[in-house]
């Protein structure tokens, strides 16, 4: 038997879930609409409703159905590709590598436990920050005009990228570290290099290690566009094939680097960990 | 390494001819045409600046209405790819499938595509951000459903309710924050991609950007660049200050 309900005696009791438009509620629904209009507003503004959309979606189809099945076209071809994905994990490699070593010295200056000094702190930090919010593509260009078109553009311009986000991520791995072996160094009356080489540095190092290990695998995806600007790697084939509408070597490709990425991320993955793994047995 | 670098074709010669260059582009970035530095005349720095601004308004409307379409495709994936409450095994498994493709094919790849099919324009640009936000969003919203507490889904469901009801008050209450700090997270980070859209033709300020680096205009690209950080820095303040206040509301209830 099912009991009749008395809402207005539930009602008494939990007033605040009754009330259907609390001050809370009017905001949320307001900050939705709001949002709702600039999402209209946007897709007007962006020709999503001047009929581009469905022609364009019925091209797409046809597109996408010209990739299938992916084909290289000739072995010559595969042999440039296979040539220009070697060339894209190099880049990414020379420039996670350089980032790295240079990247260090400078994360010291901008760690709170290693600099005292305020400015030198602040100034290293904002300079990370500009470089850090520089898309790597813009980095790409500007080497490209400094050095030429080619790889090595591409590997500098990595390298630039990466010194911003490892200053930031290494500074903080440093601040994070303990004191104590600091400490225990300098009570023996080594100096504040010492200190730093012997007391910071091991601790701190498999987690630097980690880090740079992941940058290489988000940088093998950059260095696969890059060759869009003109930096080396496979990104100029890929660039090339779409825009000639070579669309079966377009896929081949895309299956390439995405092959080529799976291989890269499972094998870091299995270094960092042994790094990490390493860390906690000693 | 060796043969990394012989593959770069990296020549430390070359290098070394033109490192000098570097230093020396930058200043020139920071340079007007008569040799001034830009900060001497801000309004010939600038000159562009309606035009920039609108562009820059393109690219923040570009990032917007892709996050968010993104954020709707990714949030109805979500609760097909998670372990706990996916309503089909094989389902599951084909739409983690295309959430990886989708988030692993490089953006400017989508938008090469995008841009043959819709033509050149912001269109295509959008539809790329979105189709990436889908893949990256897809997984993040599905490990968060993962991680709920089950036990109100199986109250929910044990008085009979259909799966998108239990999903609907069981699921939801408990990630609607965690879906919502991880689109602003990507919210900050699609601003970025679409300011380099314009590069492969898909609109936003990337395309007056290149073209003002090809041509060696060195004080525009200074002055679009600027505007790029500073709008940057904007968006993830304030981003990061909604983020905070949603944090403190989770918390004081």
């Amino acid at each position: 038997m099912r009991q009749p309900v008395d809402l207005a005696a539930v009602r008494g009791r939990y007033p605040q879930h009754f009330a259907r438009f609390g001050r809370q509620h009017l905001v949320a629904v307001l900050a939705g609409v709001a949002a709702f209009v600039v999402l209209v507003f946007g897709m007007v503004q962006l020709d999503f409703f001047s009929g581009k959309l469905l022609s364009g979606g019925e091209r797409l189809l046809d597109i996408l159905g010209l990739m299938l099945p992916p084909d290289p076209g000739s072995w010559p071809h595969v042999r440039t590709f296979a040539v220009a994905l070697l060339e894209t994990i190099a880049i990414a490699f020379l420039g996670t590598l350089a980032a790295a070593v240079l990247a260090l010295p400078v994360s010291l200056l901008a760690a709170r436990n290693v600099i005292a000094a305020r400015v030198v702190r602040f100034l290293s930090r904002r300079s990370f920050d500009t470089i850090r919010s520089v898309d790597i593509l813009v980095w790409a260009l500007i080497w490209v005009n400094v050095v030429g078109l080619g790889p090595f553009a591409g590997a500098l311009a990595i390298m630039t990228a990466d010194i911003g986000s490892f200053g930031k991520l290494f500074s903080e791995a440093i601040e994070a570290a303990d004191r104590k072996p600091v400490e225990g160094i300098v009570s023996t009356g080594g100096s504040h290099l010492f200190a730093i080489r012997f007391g910071i540095l091991p601790e701190v190092f498999p987690m630097l290690a980690s880090q740079v290990l992941y940058y290489f695998e988000s940088n093998v995806r950059s260095a696969s566009i890059i060759g869009i600007v003109g930096a080396g790697g496979i990104g100029l084939h890929l660039a090339e094939a779409i825009r000639t509408l070579e669309l079966q070597q377009t896929s081949f490709i895309i299956v390439m680097i995405l092959i080529a990425v799976a291989l890269i991320d499972f094998v870091s993955g299995q270094l960092r960990f042994a790094v990490i793994g390493r860390r906690a047995t000693t | 390494m060796a043969v990394a670098s012989r593959t770069a074709e990296v020549s430390l010669t070359r290098f070394i001819d033109n490192i000098d260059r570097f230093p020396s582009y930058i200043i020139r970035l920071f340079q007007l045409e008569s040799g001034q530095p830009v900060w001497t005349d801000v309004a010939e720095w600038f000159w562009g600046l309606p035009r920039w601004l609108r562009l820059l308004g393109e690219t923040l409307l570009m990032a917007y209405v892709g996050t968010l379409l993104g954020a709707v495709g990714g949030f109805g994936l979500a609760f097909l790819a998670a372990a706990n409450v996916g309503p089909n095994r094989w389902l599951r498994f084909f739409v983690r499938r295309f959430c990886e493709l989708c988030r692993t094919v490089p953006l400017l790849v989508f938008a090469l595509v995008f841009v043959i099919a819709f033509g050149l324009g912001p269109l295509g640009g959008v539809l790329a951000v979105a189709i990436h936000t889908v893949g990256a969003l897809g997984k993040l919203f599905a490990e968060a459903v993962e991680n709920i507490d089950m036990k109100p889904v199986e109250g929910v469901a044990s008085t009979g309710a259909p799966w998108h009801v239990a999903m609907r008050y069981g699921a939801l209450p408990q990630v609607t924050s965690n879906f919502v700090s991880y689109s602003l997270l990507r919210f900050e980070i699609n601003v970025r991609e679409s300011a380099v859209m314009g590069f492969v033709g898909a609109g936003g300020i990337g395309q007056d950007l290149i073209e003002a680096i090809r041509k060696f205009y060195y004080s525009d690209v200074s002055a679009i660049l600027v505007l790029i950080l500073v709008t940057v820095a904007i968006i993830d303040t304030i981003t990061s200050r909604i983020r905070h206040y949603l944090i403190g509301l989770e918390e004081g209830r």
